[in-house]
């Protein structure tokens, strides 16, 4: 049965009750401030002037100005991923929407609470084919959570409140909130946030004390088991990934964790193996595929994770908790799935395992890390080193050394570089790192680094970027100058579109077809074009130097353009549609004989 | 150890019960053009005017562990309250209403006549050369009774879609 639907303020206005009405723009703030939004990141156009102007009257919310909507969106789930917040966008129609698609995308795959504004032409032109119209909530229906086009100035304040426990509840995500120009001045009722629950919308969070107890006898019956961590126990906050080092200590069992889960267990712990997938560690993958109980918490079987389906962890039992329930069963069947948060799943965990008073099989543990330390001593992300070429491994060991104490953000771009900095920056806590693990957005480490920055003013932020991807929103430099926020950007500058390079060479007979970029800007100088400031290293020996030269810089942005080895390669790496066991550790090893016919269609 | 359900396709008739809301239809029917799931038959109407409550039924044939995911990326849109597998949650009946135009005269005429009489289709409009049948049933009836009147002069069907709903005492909602 359907829970019975509690009325929400429908009552029609009686003359008894004084509704004093203020116009749709003002709602809007007002809004935004009962929700405890302190920044909001946007471009002003036609359609939203009028919020715009009430956004000159007043001084609680800031605004940030980028150069392009899609730095906007950027920014804002940099903003959201480092604080937990939900981040916030204000755009205008048109053009200025469809710049905000790619971030809307983004945010969605990555499970990232943004509430984006767009406005739009006003009403009565809705149809027309107006200026600077498109269908804002037809062209981000798939890209959103959800989205709202707001007609009735009366529901506005309703609406941006729903919009935000869209977002934040549940499996996190984007929402827009479309608004025509007419109703940014029509006078309408302002209701708090007190006052709006949302009618249908309220996720399961709690799970299954059966299931849960379930999961845990085999927890601890298991004698291969591993802790498969994903980007679900950051969502869920700190205290999750406090329960995770917990129970993770009680086990005494392995973590690894997806790209989007780096942090939640500290990679300093000798119990972590570092992330997983195609790119790695050779520990973590193996004993995915030879673990007996895989305990899947807060990730989601992504392809890059499992590699060939039908040959995933063959012989382990699966538990597989997650907060959104077509997540289980999506790709890889399991035994003991869980709904809920995973906070909340690991706690209870920890209870019954206490309860019940449950303790691991230690011979059979023991002998399962000695297993796993075999595969350790492979140490396969080791690296031919070089005294003459900046190894781009050894650029980022460099930079890991020399921050180490210091509380650093680090948000990526795509590519090599981005999977190199997985692999090579360690992070010991949450939302530390900000990275485009779903979409594969280039361009998004600049924008939110931004976010990051203005979330955790006089914090190191630093993006990890390929000279490639960080042009594809540059522009965000002039945002980062006029705000003085000293982001770093770390330019692994190898000329190439890395990672295509690398496909085209392991997989497309050496055919480098459009990747290499025959006109690269001189990055110091762009830097100092921007009024940032612009270092570069071209040998080893230059390097610590300029890293501590980069670490100074406190009152503007600064790139760091680092010549490195054009042909290095990132490794370990499962050639597409093979299985973990199948990985290959560096370049003596073949890689096209490696790649079935089929892995060619994969990406 | 995992088994793996068995791959085969299976049709089944889906409940979906939601706020009618602008865009709601276009959320469901994108969600299955978007991830590649089969629609078989949809219709939609509204079926409570005071809560702003929708009703749609959905027929898709997939593997079961697609038929899954429908459910559960059905239950993830917003505006859905609630999702009901009707074929997996036990017995359930389901209807289609077809309206049949058929163009005969003579003996094909009076045949025509015939077999809608047998089928107990109603016969709703008439003209000395036309009749026009309007016909209730599953699926496959539907299907049977336009197989047979086809010769007999049929030029043009419209069928309303299945609608369904579980048998016994319990409403879904």
């Amino acid at each position: 049965m359907l829970q019975p639907i509690p009325k929400v303020q429908d009552e029609p206005h009686t003359d008894k009750r004084v509704v004093s009405k203020i116009n749709g723009a003002d709602i809007l703030v007002k809004a935004l401030r009962d929700q405890g939004v302190d920044t909001v990141f946007g471009y002003p156009g036609g359609a939203v002037l009028p919020i715009y102007d009430a956004i000159f009257k007043q001084n609680d919310i800031r605004h940030i100005l980028v150069r392009q909507e899609g730095g906007a969106v950027h920014a804002a789930e940099g903003y959201a991923r480092s604080t937990g917040k939900v981040g916030v966008v204000l755009v205008t129609s048109g053009p200025g929407a469809t710049n905000a698609v790619t971030g809307l995308a983004d945010a969605l795959l990555d499970s990232i609470p943004v509430v984006c504004f767009t406005g739009q032409v006003p009403t009565h032109l809705i149809g027309n084919d107006a200026f600077q119209e498109c269908d804002t909530t037809g062209i981000t229906r798939p890209c959103t959570k959800h989205n709202y086009l707001v007609k009735d100035a009366d529901k506005l304040a309703r609406t941006i409140h729903e919009a935000f426990h869209v977002a934040r509840s549940g499996r996190p995500g984007p929402v827009v909130i479309d608004i025509p120009k007419d109703v940014q001045l029509t006078p309408g009722e302002y209701v708090s946030p007190a006052q709006v629950t949302h009618k249908t919308y309220q996720p399961k969070t709690m799970p299954e004390l059966d299931a849960i107890e379930r999961a845990v006898e085999l927890i601890a019956d298991a004698q291969r088991p591993i802790f498969y961590t994903g980007g679900g126990i950051i969502n869920s906050g700190s205290k999750a990934s406090e329960s995770l080092r917990k129970f993770a200590r009680m086990t005494g069992y392995p973590v690894t964790s997806t790209l989007m889960g780096l942090g939640a267990y500290p990679a300093s712990d000798p119990q972590f193996l570092g992330m997983l997938g195609m790119h790695g560690t050779y520990e973590a993958n193996l004993a995915m595929h030879g673990c007996d109980v895989m305990i899947n918490l807060g990730a989601r079987f992504d392809d890059r994770v499992t590699g060939k389906l039908s040959e995933f962890s063959p012989n382990s039992k699966k538990i597989h908790v997650d907060i959104d329930a077509s997540s289980i069963n999506k790709t890889i069947v399991v035994d003991i799935p869980i709904v809920g948060d995973v906070g909340v799943a690991i706690e209870q965990m920890i209870k019954v395992w206490e309860k019940k008073k449950h303790s691991a099989n230690k011979a059979a543990l023991a002998k399962w890390w000695a297993q796993i330390n075999e595969w350790r001593a492979k140490k396969c992300l080791a690296y031919k080193k070089s005294d003459t070429i900046i190894k781009p491994q050894y650029a980022l060991e460099r930079l890991r050394d020399l921050t180490k104490g210091v509380e650093t953000f680090i948000t990526t771009e795509v590519g090599q570089h981005q999977m190199w900095a997985a692999q090579f920056l360690h992070f010991d806590e949450p939302n530390h790192w900000m990275t485009s693990g779903g979409l594969g957005t280039m361009g998004y480490g600049l924008p939110a680094a931004i976010g990051v920055q203005l979330a955790h003013p006089g914090k190191l932020v630093i993006d990890v970027a390929g000279e490639a991807s960080i042009l594809m929103n540059i522009q965000e430099m002039s945002t980062a100058v006029q705000y003085r926020l000293p982001v770093k950007i770390f330019i692994l500058n190898n000329q190439w579109m890395g990672m295509v390079r690398q496909w085209q060479e392991l997989i497309h007979g050496g055919r480098y077809s459009e990747s290499y970029t025959a006109a690269l800007p001189d990055f110091v100088k762009l830097a100092e074009a921007f009024g940032g400031v612009g270092l570069r290293a071209k040998t080893p020996a230059e390097l610590d130097g300029v890293i501590k030269q980069m670490m100074a810089v406190n009152d503007r942005p600064c790139i760091v353009d680092v010549c490195v080895d054009e042909k290095e390669n990132c490794y370990p790496m499962i050639p597409s549609g093979r299985a973990h066991n199948e990985m290959i550790l560096n370049s003596d090893q073949d890689i096209s004989s490696k790649t079935p016919d089929e892995g060619l269609v994969l990406v | 150890m995992t088994d793996q359900i068995p791959q085969v396709i299976q049709r089944h008739v889906f409940s979906v019960i939601v706020d009618d809301e602008a865009g709601v239809l276009a959320r469901v029917v994108g969600l299955f053009s978007g991830r590649g799931y089969n629609i078989d038959s949809l219709t939609v109407a509204n079926v409570n005017k005071e809560q702003g409550i929708s009703r749609i039924t959905i027929v898709s044939s997939a593997v079961p562990q697609i038929l899954e995911q429908i459910e559960a990326q059905l239950n993830r849109l917003v505006p859905v309250r609630k999702v009901v597998d009707l074929t997996s949650t036990g017995p359930m009946l389901e209807r289609e209403t077809a309206l049949l135009k058929v163009n005969s005269t003579g003996e094909k005429r009076i045949e025509a006549l015939r077999i809608a009489d047998v089928f107990h289709a109603k016969t709703i409009d008439a003209t000395l050369q036309s009749f026009i049948f309007e016909f209730s049933g599953t699926n496959e009836e539907i299907n049977n009774f336009v197989e047979l009147i086809t010769p007999l002069g049929l030029i043009e069907v419209v069928r309303s879609g299945v609608v369904g709903i579980a048998r016994g005492s319990k409403a879904i909602f």
